[in-house]
């Protein structure tokens, strides 16, 4: 299974939706979506973690980079998890202090701090 | 001799292909379903690491895992032959190095996060990270 990506805009915000799996193979691909973005002024982002497999340390590295991109703009990053593997990793690491997490897109979108 | 072993070219697309074998291996030996994920996550993690120890220093020698089946416990070995490795000692201060140091550490921080009996050895010849989990389900740890 390799990384899928798709973009829509929702209000002010751009919800990313990942599916496969983000490691050290797949992760420069999430990493150059995110850069774009920011890039192309998309400041809040809500990153759909949903249909993910596998998370690895190369793939909170991206989301970290991302968050430090949009936060230089005063932007958001928010993600969507509700999978206990890859919330654990999270956990691990202590990066649920750094990224807001939702339950649903629905309610990433509708956050505001 | 180990149970399987593995030989791969340093490179990231191989990770998964090691993440999958390990797994399969592990879930034969008895490692319980409820950890397999943390095997999967373990041996990329590992993997990973020695990928780019490997890619940094321009080592063509592959990247070696042995998947270890012992009496009520399974062990991982992932080895790099990238010099220098020795945890906590910097060689050079510049700023790709600290990046490459900080992604090495955040590896092995989930990793010593995941598995409660690893082993980290480095020297002159390259590194070893030694992973070991029960496969006895009466000593399996909470979950």
């Amino acid at each position: 299974m390799d990384l899928s990506l798709s973009t829509r805009t929702v209000g002010d915000r751009t919800v990313v939706e990942v599916g496969g799996e983000i490691d050290v193979y797949t992760a420069p691909k999430l990493r150059e979506q995110l850069v774009e973005l920011v890039n192309d002024g998309s400041f809040h982002l809500v990153v759909d973690m949903e249909g993910v497999d596998f998370l690895d340390s190369t793939g909170l590295g991206v989301l970290v980079g991302g968050l430090k991109r949009v936060r230089a703009h005063e932007g958001s990053l928010r993600l969507v998890c509700n999978q206990e593997r890859i919330l654990k990793i999270f956990r691990i690491t202590g990066l649920t202090k750094v990224f807001p997490i939702h339950t649903s897109v629905e309610e990433a979108v509708a956050a505001t701090d | 001799m180990a149970t399987v072993e593995l030989r791969f070219s340093a490179l990231p697309e191989h990770v998964r292909t090691a993440r999958l074998v390990a797994a399969a291996v592990a879930r034969r030996a008895g490692v319980d379903e409820a950890v397999l994920d943390e095997v999967r996550l373990a041996v990329g993690e590992a993997c990973t690491r020695a990928v780019g120890l490997h890619q940094h220093v321009g080592i063509t020698a592959p990247v070696k895992v042995a998947l270890i089946e012992e009496e009520k416990q399974f062990s991982i070995e992932v080895g790099d032959e990238a010099p220098h490795a020795v945890p906590g000692v910097k060689t050079s201060g510049d700023a790709a190095d600290e990046l490459e140091a900080e992604e090495d550490e955040m590896g092995l921080a989930v990793i010593s996060g995941l598995v409660d009996d690893v082993e980290v050895t480095a020297g002159e010849s390259g590194g070893l990270i030694r992973m070991t989990w029960p496969t006895a389900p009466a000593v399996l740890p909470p979950v």
